[in-house]
């Protein structure tokens, strides 16, 4: 939802409400500037009215359709029914748990990992090309790689090597399966974002005698990493939601725990929940990537309206 | 007040400040006749920038007015697209879209806002690099252009749309001598045609020779203003006469 009022309410302080005390020369807020703000707060109402009624009337239509629809009744006790959403919400939270952890642990690795590509693949010389070669073939293969079957390969191949001291451990393994992937994901990004630094800047800092390694650690990274910031978080909102996936090699996580419950009761209101929880989840990260980039904005624009 | 002597540009005590305490723009008005070229010049930081992004709407200003053909162009209500299109700006660095050939950068206006056609479009584009010395360049991207290149060919990018006023925002400082001089030049001929300008400026002979009116920003209001034979001739202000002075003592006037 965006209101009207937002791009008026930017422009350098003037949506605010006439003040007096901007500025110390006895300025007085002239009645041009008083109608002015008047007409904007008007306009300011009319836009949040319309934006409520909207809102409104979608929200009715939504609900008259669904509940209307021949199959409701049925829908509802199979996938909304209150009395199985209060048995699986405990077991699923306690899954949950579990995809947390998955994601903390799994998500610094992946940054780590996909920036060491990238870095990899960005090195210039002879003597880096093996180092350049496996860098773009481990990207291209596990990038083109389905997620599914690079997990099913990781946690049911592994084991049956039978390895002295390789784990067996599903969570393990499956967290390996996610890094693997993801990592050479983030590669990408992290190399489509070096890649965008204009080659003057590169050149700005070699001609003030720094090396190619400390001009990519000075320069050219801290810009490519900020200039990427909401693509990552993109990314780890996905990988946030992939975690559910090492519910196939039997990991109790949040969609598993659900699993049990809708198999024994031939009822997918656990599933209902679970997903609920996952949204839940990704909600403040997406509102965060929002503000992160929107103060990424307002801190290189130089102002203006436009 | 009859028709013919409208002034093009008008503003009337411009108020524009920057967050709480900073107040660039105290109380500025100025009107710009049809046919002129107006100079502003003052210290950096003195406003003349802020002003042109004011009259072109980029920012939005706190108190007063602006009038474009004696239309109010800071009313909420005013459509901001269409004070544009009939605006024309130049920016000190330039501001070219480095993903477009320089054929393209002209173009992109006129065939996207005004909706003329290709060839059209193209054809009008040739003539003015042509005029202006980059006949040869339409194909080039900009960042393989000189500074005064590129700079000619944002000149071009302004007039494409036949623009009834013309901004000019320090277009030179970021040039050489030689190259100064080949920009300037294209001001000249331009003002031979006719066209309304305000530019900013520091280029104080320059400003002296092509300027009608010359209005000296200093503290957020037009400190002087006056021909460039009074500003320049008979400052009467002590501020303006310090500036001229340093300007002098710099071996830029």
């Amino acid at each position: 939802m965006t209101f009207e009022t937002t791009s008026s309410a930017r422009g350098g302080g003037t949506g605010g409400g006439a003040r007096g005390d901007d500025g110390d020369d006895g300025y007085t807020p002239s009645a041009r500037r008083l109608e002015r703000e008047r007409y904007k707060r008007a306009r300011a109402r009319r836009a949040t009215a319309v934006a409520a009624l909207s809102t409104l009337v979608t929200g009715a239509v939504l609900y008259l359709v669904i509940t209307g629809s021949p199959g409701w009744q049925r829908t509802r006790e199979t996938f909304f029914s209150a009395e199985y959403a209060r048995m699986a919400l405990p077991e699923v939270l306690d899954g949950l748990l579990l995809n947390l952890r998955l994601l903390a642990v799994c998500g610094v690795c992946v940054l780590v990992l996909g920036l060491l590509l990238a870095v990899a693949r960005t090195l210039r010389g002879p003597v880096f090309f093996p180092v350049r070669a496996l860098a773009t073939a481990y990207t291209d293969f596990f990038r083109g790689l389905p997620l599914i079957i690079c997990l099913l390969m990781v946690v049911f191949g592994v084991p049956a090597l039978r390895l002295q001291g390789v784990t067996n451990d599903p969570v393990l393994l499956g967290g390996t399966a996610l890094v693997l992937t993801y990592s050479a994901y983030v590669a990408e990004v992290f190399r489509a974002g070096i890649e965008s630094v204009h080659p003057s800047q590169r050149a700005a800092a070699r001609s003030l005698g720094l090396s190619n390694a400390k001009t990519l650690r000075y320069v050219v990274l801290p810009q490519a990493v900020r200039r990427v910031v909401p693509p990552l978080l993109n990314d780890l909102v996905s990988l946030q939601k992939d975690t559910g996936l090492v519910s196939i090699a039997g990991a109790v996580d949040a969609v598993y725990a659900a699993q049990i419950i809708a198999g024994k009761y031939f009822n997918y209101t656990p599933y209902v929940v679970a997903g609920l929880v996952f949204v839940a989840l990704t909600i403040p990260m997406t509102r965060f990537t929002d503000w992160v980039t929107a103060r990424m904005d307002r801190r290189r624009a130089q102002g203006g309206t436009v | 007040m009859t028709a013919g002597d409208t002034p093009v540009l008008r503003l009337e005590s411009v108020r524009k400040t920057f967050g709480r305490d900073r107040v660039v723009l105290r109380d500025v008005s100025l009107d710009v006749a049809p046919h002129t070229v107006t100079a502003l010049i003052g210290a950096s930081g003195s406003g003349k920038s802020t002003l042109l992004r004011c009259a072109n709407l980029l920012e939005e200003i706190d108190d007063g007015a602006i009038f474009l053909d004696g239309e109010e162009i800071t009313d909420p209500r005013a459509d901001a697209d269409a004070v544009r299109r009939r605006i024309g700006v130049v920016f000190q660095s330039y501001n070219l879209f480095p993903h477009m050939t320089v054929l393209q950068n002209i173009t992109l206006a006129p065939r996207r806002v005004l909706g003329v056609p290709r060839e059209e479009a193209a054809e009008r584009a040739g003539e003015l690099l042509a005029r202006l010395g980059l006949g040869d360049k339409a194909g080039e991207y900009p960042d393989r252009l000189s500074g005064g290149q590129q700079q000619r060919a944002a000149i071009v990018r302004a007039l494409a749309v036949r623009p009834r006023l013309l901004l000019l925002d320090e277009i030179t400082a970021a040039l050489d001598p030689e190259l100064v001089g080949e920009v300037l030049s294209v001001v000249r001929d331009l003002k031979d045609e006719g066209m309304t300008m305000v530019l900013a400026t520091h280029e104080m002979g320059f400003a002296r020779e092509v300027a009608d009116q010359v209005c000296f920003l200093d503290g957020g209001v037009v400190l002087e203003r006056g021909t460039p034979a009074e500003v320049f001739g008979a400052p009467r202000r002590d501020r303006t006469k310090r500036f001229l002075r340093r300007i002098v003592e710099a071996g830029r006037l």
